[in-house]
């Protein structure tokens, strides 16, 4: 019954794919040139949407550039020069707003670009506002900043950390974290720690006092506190015994606990939610866009994105992909209880402001590295 | 840098009949000319002749390498950004005498809804939005949000009074002909300039004919404040504006967001609206332009860059020595074994020079850290306690273990290249002379060794000094170079011209540098090679 429906409403979307791409009288390139993080992520995107696609469309090729960790910088300098060679470009939610605030990146309209979903709720409905932080921003996946722990740790005596204020617990929970090298999430999380409630944080972290606040409930951890700026290394710490907290992606985490069955648990309680998501170049011809809008309305459907969580453990942007989620592509485990978005996780999740950070990156950064240079 | 510069060869001592001298005047070549004419003009050819056979790589290196770092480095002054997007904000700025003790005037609010309009329609009020808010926190939303109700502003009102007025006003083709006339063009000058904007935005930006369009609001507003102003030019239609209802534009933005009448803001467009700036290289020392335009530091709290230009040099000459400990004693062994054993050695010097950066690096993290090889192996030998393993990695130890262990062979490689030319036979004759082993090492090798050591330690300084992979990984938060910096403003923050200024200034202190360097050693003193 339900592989029926789902047969259904995939042939329609199909169906609707088809007729959607015969109205226009474009001619579609046959190359797209698609920027990703590279790793098992890209290697997701691979499975769930690119090559359906090249299925249903034999004489297009695809070029990969695993560029996005550069992406605003790289598209800046291409479009300075006046040579776009992108087509599509794999970004964080933050980047895209940046990206289009810099005119980088083309807006686009959810309604008439993306698919509506199988139960004809348009786009911009299905993904919500939430999701659509930006005018440029496609969004895919929802992932988080979350910690996983040492779950073998002898000084700890079997206690289990539970709560976000157990990083800042060096009595309860001695050892060392790892944190990541910028301010994003750790003065959130310092702040909640101190008291502050959810919804205040930013208005806190707004104030002179407030950032001294959160600054000075860092400084009890930061003799204990290793700096990443890569997401791999939280991972390595964990399985080295190197820290014994560590925050990281979700999706690493779950492949450090899962794939490699590293004595290592998760904690979800605060994980700060995270966007990635598409966004197009600004400036393409009209063949190369029309192939990029025809790929897109395809890629980011309802089936493909719930297909994309057999691969990582990043939950669906599309509210009707989540009942779709299904089992891990070779381990057979059920993804839903995995990923950040599943209720059980997201009972006290925590949601980054884009805007906020966008105004405040430059001076809190500068503040940051002040900081940890002292 | 080798000693084997040859004079070019003379061509013209053919033309030269045994050089002897006539009465008359200056000695002749054999056609007749004087010689020194000839000479000159064969020396011309040679050099021209030098000068196309290096043309080919001077002009790549121009296009691919001076021409990009110096427009990188331009960035670091360029800030057209501001009188671009804002022009007549800008110009209005400059009247206003508000300024910095409250808001300006009216006028200057008028000026920035015509700039902030044309601005959004084409997308630039974001870009603006991000560079000033490298100087003042919070103009990126401010920008990006008044941008999105600029269009929506209430502004419409004038637009219905005119055309109620005047129903001619309506027309286009009516305002085309009006503003092909010159003395109409003076006698309504904000709504000339608003008219020529709006001209431009319809064709550049919608691709649009202007003269199907409706003119739009802003050009209404700009004409009522021509009106009001008191201007009747003739053959423009006569409209009584007194009895108008108005609306204060000011009090517009104030509605979209109240920081707009903070003077504060006010004074930082003022601020950075010329087209250059010395504020990127003020931040790059830790200063900022204050309120009353004069340099002062910034908060302590945000002080960085001087600290890291200092651990950056400190930290490169202590990785250079460590450099200079380990390689010359390796590249001595090399340069006196014999070939064959020093092959093989040279080979292992060699191999970490060929594995990638990345992997070599990484593995000083598993070597390292406190759970790692080395800590495990103290602890299993009772050299260190459990409790209290070394902190080898994620500080300035780590930094300078692991780029000692990098640049080693940029050290070696001189310093061997230097070695081997050194004969033998000078230590025998010292030593024949009475000299021991030591004196003769110290009095006649390590004199002659002296430029390998020079060109070793520039090569692994200057290297040193741009790193950022490897302080990156192995550096935590103590042992990272200001290079770190400069690649995260490019790369992350996207603040390019931050970036430039910090890049001019480690260029200028590398330079610095090497002028000291050749002052105290002496540059001819450096050898690659024999």
């Amino acid at each position: 019954m339900n592989i029926t429906r789902l047969l259904t409403a995939s042939t329609a979307l199909v169906a609707t794919a088809t007729i959607a791409g015969a109205e226009s009288h474009v001619e579609m390139a046959d190359e797209m040139t698609i920027v990703s993080w590279g790793g098992a992520y890209q290697e997701s995107q691979l499975k769930a949407y690119v090559e359906p696609y090249l299925e249903q469309n034999p004489g297009v090729t695809v070029t990969w550039d695993e560029s996005s960790a550069e992406a605003v910088a790289k598209l800046r300098a291409q479009n300075e020069a006046g040579n776009v060679t992108w087509d599509l470009v794999d970004a964080t939610a933050a980047d895209a707003m940046r990206l289009c605030d810099e005119g980088l990146a083309m807006e686009i309209d959810p309604d008439e670009d993306l698919a509506p979903a199988p139960d004809g709720t348009p786009a911009s409905e299905d993904f919500g506002e939430e999701m659509l932080v930006s005018d440029c921003f496609i969004p895919q996946i929802a992932y988080s900043y979350t910690f996983g722990y040492r779950n073998d740790v002898a000084e700890w005596e079997g206690r289990e950390p539970d709560d976000i204020c157990d990083v800042f617990d060096l009595e309860n929970f001695p050892g060392q974290r790892s944190l990541e090298k910028r301010p994003h999430n750790n003065l959130e999380w310092a702040l909640i720690c101190d008291g502050v409630a959810y919804e205040d944080v930013y208005d806190v972290l707004e104030t002179e006092e407030g950032q001294d606040r959160a600054f000075a409930k860092l400084d009890t951890i930061k003799d204990e506190t290793i700096w990443w700026s890569s997401g791999a290394d939280t991972p390595q710490l964990l399985a080295d015994g190197e820290v014994v907290f560590g925050s990281t992606y979700n999706g690493r985490l779950f492949s450090l606990i899962v794939e490699q069955d590293q004595p290592v648990s998760m904690m979800w309680d605060t994980q700060s939610y995270d966007l990635d998501g598409w966004i197009i170049p600004e400036g393409l011809d009209e063949a190369s866009l029309a192939r990029v809008k025809d790929f897109l309305y395809f890629a980011t459907d309802t089936q493909r994105l719930a297909d994309q969580a057999k691969y990582i453990s990043y939950g669906p942007a599309r509210k009707s992909s989540a009942p779709l989620v299904g089992q891990h592509a070779e381990l057979g485990i059920d993804m839903a209880p995995h990923m950040p978005t599943n209720p059980e996780n997201a009972t006290n999740a925590f949601v980054q402001n884009y805007e906020w950070w966008a105004d405040y990156r430059d001076d809190l950064d500068s503040k940051f590295q002040a900081w940890l240079a002292q | 840098m080798t000693d084997s510069a040859t004079t070019p060869p003379r061509q013209p001592m053919a033309a030269l009949p045994g050089g002897e001298v006539t009465e008359e005047g200056p000695m002749l070549a054999a056609d007749g000319r004087p010689l020194k004419h000839s000479l000159n003009r064969a020396l011309r050819r040679e050099k021209l002749r030098a000068f196309l056979l290096v043309s080919p790589l001077l002009i790549f290196i121009l296009v691919a390498f001076v021409a990009p770092i110096a427009d990188m480095l331009f960035r670091s002054v360029e800030n057209q950004i501001v009188s671009e997007t804002l022009p007549r904000t800008v110009a209005a700025l400059r009247e206003d005498q508000n300024l910095p003790q409250a808001a300006p005037g009216e006028p200057v609010y008028e000026a920035l809804y015509t700039d902030l309009f044309i601005a959004a329609e084409y997308k630039s009020h974001t870009r603006l939005g991000s560079r000033l808010n490298y100087e003042m926190t919070g103009l990126s939303s401010l920008f990006r949000g008044t941008g999105r109700d600029v269009g929506r502003f209430d502004t419409d009102i004038y637009t219905d009074q005119f055309i109620e007025a005047e129903p001619a006003l309506e027309d286009p083709v009516a305002w085309t002909n009006w503003m092909e006339q010159d003395e109409i063009r003076a006698g309504l000058p904000f709504t000339a300039d608003a008219w020529d904007a709006w001209v431009k935005l319809t064709v550049e930006a919608n691709e649009d004919d202007p003269l199907e369009e409706d003119v739009e609001d802003f050009v209404y507003t700009a004409l009522y404040r021509d009106l009001a102003n008191g201007a009747d030019p003739e053959g423009f239609p006569d409209v009584d504006v007194s009895e108008f209802e108005t609306v204060s534009i000011k009090a517009l933005f104030e509605e979209s967001d109240e920081d707009w009448v903070d003077p504060e803001i006010w004074q930082v467009i003022k601020t950075y609206s010329p087209a250059y700036t010395d504020g990127y290289f003020l931040n790059s020392v830790d200063m900022m332009n204050g309120p009353d335009g004069d340099a002062q530091w910034r908060p302590a709290d945000e002080q960085i860059y001087l600290k890291l230009f200092w651990r950056t040099m400190w930290m490169s000459l202590a990785i250079t020595f460590s450099c200079i400990l380990l390689g010359y004693p390796i590249a001595y062994l090399l340069s006196t074994l014999p070939l064959r054993s020093a092959n093989v050695l040279m080979i292992l010097v060699l191999l970490p020079f060929w594995t990638s950066l990345l992997v070599r690096t990484s593995a000083w993290k598993v070597l390292l850290q406190q759970q790692g090889v080395i800590n495990d192996t103290l602890v299993w030998l009772g050299i260190v306690s459990d409790a209290n393993r070394l902190a080898l990695i994620n500080n300035a130890t780590g930094t300078v273990i692991a780029m000692t262990h990098i640049l080693l062979p940029f050290m070696i490689l001189p310093l061997y290249s230097v070695m081997k030319t050194i004969p033998p036979s000078y230590m025998r004759a010292a030593k024949s002379m009475g000299a021991n082993d030591w004196t003769a090492f110290w009095r006649v090798w390590f004199p002659l060794s002296v430029p390998g050591i020079g060109a070793g330690s520039i090569l692994a300084f200057i290297l040193s000094i741009g790193y950022y992979i490897t302080p990156e990984i192995v550096g935590g938060t103590e042992g990272v170079f200001i290079s770190n910096r400069i690649a995260y403003h490019i790369s992350s923050s996207l603040n390019w011209g931050l970036a430039a200024a910090l890049g001019t200034i480690l260029l200028a202190l590398v330079l610095t540098l090497y002028w000291v360097y050749d002052r105290i050693v002496g540059i001819d003193n450096v050898k690659l090679g024999g």
